[in-house]
């Protein structure tokens, strides 16, 4: 079934792998804590694009749905998230996370 | 009459109740308490036997054989055909045994509360007493050979214990009183073991080892007295009694589950009877066969060890001697007038066997007659007042054992009845004799003001003094006058002077010699004469020898001077048995002297009833009045060498005096060196044996060579190997080095774990790509394919 609008879905789905690999980037290259968070919520948003881009190329509410869960999960996670990195600038002093290698083997 | 035997076991329940009570209760009960207990236990056993014996002359004189409802079946082992019951055994004998059993025992036991006042141990000492009298009695009233043995056993236990009661004496006295005990419970062993190899061949030949099954009449009796023995009443059959009349069978059946059905098997001795009438009887042994004769003569030969034990006989009365060491109460009742009996009481219970047997019975007799004469020797040279009096009952055991073995039973018994009274008075006293020394000498040394509040034998602690010493006698007569003439009156009866006890009784196993020797022609009847005529001469000798040392001539020592006479406990037992020792003849009476108008052969025709081949001694003037010369003579002639001066001035023996005689004193005085004989030619070799197997063979070859060598060195190697090559060498570096591995890879393994949360988001991102990589896989090869 055609896609009811002029937009092709090659460009949703392009876009949503750019941000993807940004996000993958900031993930790997980045060391400020908040920065890589932000690169994750860059990822997420990365993929719902691409759920929406292919729900309106199938006409289908599904992929619109699951974006709405993803969101609420993302909020969900982001509260943690930030609770976490507090709690980590308490007792470190620091949100740098090559510092945090407590786990080293 | 079977109702008054049913009272059977009360013979035995009187004593071993006092023993009960005495044990738990009697240290509670002060001396008073326990020896009266003790004493009427002893005393009603008596009247039991009392009662029954009147019964049993009065009822026609049945055996019977007594059930006790308790141990019916004792030993039943049905499927081997093995079946012996807990019976008693009531006629003439064993009548006879209990009356002197309990009666001699009642007097000692009264007797004893004197003697033994103030002992710290008192009630356990009566407990062994009434202990003695219920095994003794199990002894003298068992129907068979096993309960007899019971009963043998056990009053070598009580001899043990009591030869050994003062086995807490110091300066070395425990040590040699305990010694004694053990030396006669050895010695004893010996001849038990004789007695059960008998007890097993009699099982092994007969099946049973009744003496008589409850029914059965012995042969005697049922010849010549079946018109006396009358039908018992049916109706009063009751309880655990079987009556011996015919008749009744089907009733006994039923109270009788240790017979089996069917006609009742006879004990041994009708067994043997018969056997005997059928001829060429012969007894299988696995493939060995012999004929009834053999085996019986093999039997009697081992109980003729048992015998030679308990009585003790030669060789085995070594044991005797020393049995001393025990309490002078225990020497009578146990040690003279009762268990050392038991001997003669067997053989006189298998008066059939000894019949069956005349090469064993001429060897009991001439064992007998030696051990008289030997026994009569050394008493002649010995010094300790007990011992003389423990060798004289060796000797007079022996003149029992010889009249057994020449036929005579019932001279035998009645031996050993008036043997029992003057023997038994003749211990008490010498036992008042030491009492009294014992406190006379406490008395002249004032050692204790009180000497009576403390026992007498406990001062052997603090010193040398020995009280049973005769040298340290001498003049008692006015000091003890009751003893003294008691103690005349047993020496002149046990030396057989005319009309006391001992010359009947010992004129009847004379006569029974010269019967054999003359009128049979056997050599056995020549030698028991001669030995046993000179062997009574002795004995007077010796008596006399004793009365000079102790009661005759000056005090030789402030003991003996200020002895006091015995308290009248002590004093009464020794006057009724001094007058028993006088009219102890009027039992067996000889038939030539029915002139008198006395009963005569009392003793001989109680006892015919049941035991089969008792019969009546020949009475013969010219016989009687020999070895009453003989005995007046040997009393005359100790007279003559002691009379004056017991001792020497060198305080030594008057026949020390002469070179003659001085050889012969020094052997008497040595016991012959029968100790030193055992000592080296039992004792040493066992010794040595006991060494060469402890020291040689038990430590060096199996302990060290075995045990080290072998199994310890074998099991060290074994454990070396499995250890060190095996366990150490390969199990154990086997996993060493698999954990040493895993240690290495994991130190490998580990360098991943980074810690840096980058580096592991870039491993996700790589193993994301790569599954990405396989799942699209063949999208690009159709890619990259065309």
């Amino acid at each position: 079934m055609p896609a009811p609008s002029s937009i092709p879905v090659e460009y949703f789905v392009i876009l949503s792998a750019v941000l993807f690999i940004m996000g993958v980037l900031g993930v790997l290259v980045r060391r400020n804590a908040i920065m890589i968070f932000m690169s994750i919520e860059l990822m997420l948003n990365a993929a719902n694009l691409a759920l929406v881009g292919f729900a309106r190329q199938w006409g289908e509410v599904g992929g619109q749905l699951i974006v709405f869960f993803v969101i609420t999960v993302a909020a969900a996670e982001v509260a943690v998230g930030l609770a976490l990195i507090v709690a980590i600038y308490k007792s470190k002093k620091t949100i740098d996370i090559d510092e945090l290698h407590a786990l080293e083997g | 009459m079977e109702n008054f035997a049913s009272l059977v076991p009360l013979v035995i329940l009187f004593p071993l109740a006092g023993m009960l009570f005495n044990l738990f209760l009697g240290k509670n009960l002060g001396e008073k308490g326990v020896g009266f207990v003790a004493s009427t236990a002893a005393g009603l056993a008596f009247a039991v036997a009392v009662i029954m014996t009147i019964a049993m002359s009065s009822f026609g004189f049945q055996a019977v054989v007594v059930n006790p409802p308790i141990l019916t079946g004792w030993i039943s082992i049905p499927s081997g055909g093995v079946e012996i019951p807990w019976q008693f055994r009531v006629d003439t004998l064993s009548l006879t045994m209990m009356l002197v059993v309990t009666g001699v025992g009642t007097l000692i036991h009264v007797y004893a509360i004197g003697y033994m006042h103030g002992d710290p141990l008192f009630p356990r000492f009566f407990v062994y007493l009434n202990m003695f009298l219920v095994f003794m009695l199990i002894l003298v009233t068992g129907n068979n050979f096993l309960v007899t043995f019971v009963g043998w056993e056990g009053v070598g236990l009580c001899s043990f214990l009591l030869i050994g009661f003062w086995f807490d004496k110091a300066h070395g006295v425990g040590w040699r009183n305990s010694n004694a005990a053990r030396k006669a419970f050895i010695v004893n062993r010996v001849g038990d073991f004789g007695f059960l190899i008998a007890i097993f061949l009699t099982f092994w030949t007969f099946g049973t080892l009744d003496y008589y099954a409850p029914s059965e009449i012995p042969a005697r009796a049922a010849e010549g007295e079946s018109a006396v023995v009358q039908a018992a009443p049916a109706e009063s059959n009751g309880g655990a009694v079987v009556a011996p009349a015919e008749g009744q069978t089907a009733a006994q059946g039923e109270q009788q589950p240790a017979t089996p059905a069917g006609p009742i098997r006879k004990g041994v001795f009708g067994q043997t009877e018969d056997w005997l009438k059928e001829g060429n009887h012969i007894v299988h042994f696995g493939t060995v066969t012999l004929p009834l004769q053999t085996v019986i003569t093999l039997i009697t030969l081992f109980m003729l060890l048992g015998v030679t034990g308990k009585s003790a006989q030669i060789p085995l009365f070594v044991w005797l001697p020393d049995a001393m060491a025990g309490p002078t109460p225990v020497s009578a009742l146990i040690h003279a007038a009762t268990m050392v009996t038991a001997g003669i009481f067997l053989l006189v219970r298998s008066n059939v066997f000894l019949n069956a047997a005349p090469l064993t019975a001429a060897l009991v007799a001439i064992i007998g007659s030696v051990t008289a004469l030997m026994a009569g020797f050394i008493a002649m040279g010995q010094w300790d007042i007990k011992r003389v009096l423990a060798y004289s009952t060796v000797s007079q055991l022996g003149f029992m054992v010889a009249a057994v073995g020449l036929g005579g039973y019932a001279a035998g018994m009645f031996h050993l009845v008036t043997h029992a009274f003057f023997k038994a008075l003749l211990f008490l006293g010498s036992g008042s004799v030491i009492h009294g020394v014992e406190h006379g000498y406490h008395l002249a040394h004032g050692h204790h003001e009180g000497h009576g509040d403390e026992h007498g034998h406990e001062e052997h602690e603090e010193t040398p003094f020995d009280a049973q010493d005769m040298r340290n006698m001498g003049g008692l007569r006015k000091r003890m006058p009751v003893t003294f003439w008691t103690y005349l009156i047993g020496t002149l009866a046990l030396s057989g002077i005319f009309p006391l006890a001992g010359f009947w009784s010992k004129d009847e196993i004379l006569g029974r010699a010269f019967d054999v020797g003359f009128n049979q022609g056997k050599v056995e009847g020549f030698i028991a004469l001669g030995l046993l005529l000179l062997a009574a001469g002795f004995t007077a000798f010796y008596m006399w020898r004793q009365m000079c040392l102790v009661f005759f001539g000056q005090p030789r020592t402030e003991a003996a001077a200020s002895a006091p006479e015995s308290t009248s406990l002590m004093t009464v037992p020794l006057i009724i048995l001094a007058g028993l020792s006088v009219i102890g003849g009027l039992l067996n009476l000889p038939e030539a002297f029915a002139w008198l108008r006395l009963r005569v052969d009392v003793l001989t025709g109680w006892l015919e009833h049941h035991v089969t081949y008792a019969s009546a001694g020949q009475f013969n003037a010219l016989l009687a009045i020999t070895a009453l010369v003989i005995a007046v003579a040997a009393i005359a002639l100790a007279q003559q060498v002691y009379g004056k001066a017991p001792l020497t001035k060198k305080g030594r023996d008057q026949l020390q005096k002469y070179a003659e005689t001085r050889e012969l004193f020094r052997l008497a005085n040595a016991k012959l060196y029968w100790d030193e004989f055992y000592g080296r030619f039992v004792e040493q070799p066992y010794n040595r044996a006991a060494n060469w197997l402890a020291n040689t063979l038990d430590w060096a070859f199996w302990h060290d060579y075995v045990h080290n060598t072998l199994i310890v060195g074998g099991f060290n190697g074994m454990a070396a190997f499995l250890s060190s090559p095996v366990d150490r060498g390969a199990i154990d570096a086997g996993f060493m080095n698999i954990g040493r591995g895993i240690e290495w890879f994991s130190s490998r393994l580990r360098r991943m774990q980074t810690g840096y949360v980058r580096t592991y988001a870039f491993t996700v991102l790589v193993g994301v790509l790569f599954i990405l990589l396989i799942v699209l896989w063949p999208l690009i090869r159709q890619a990259l394919g065309q």
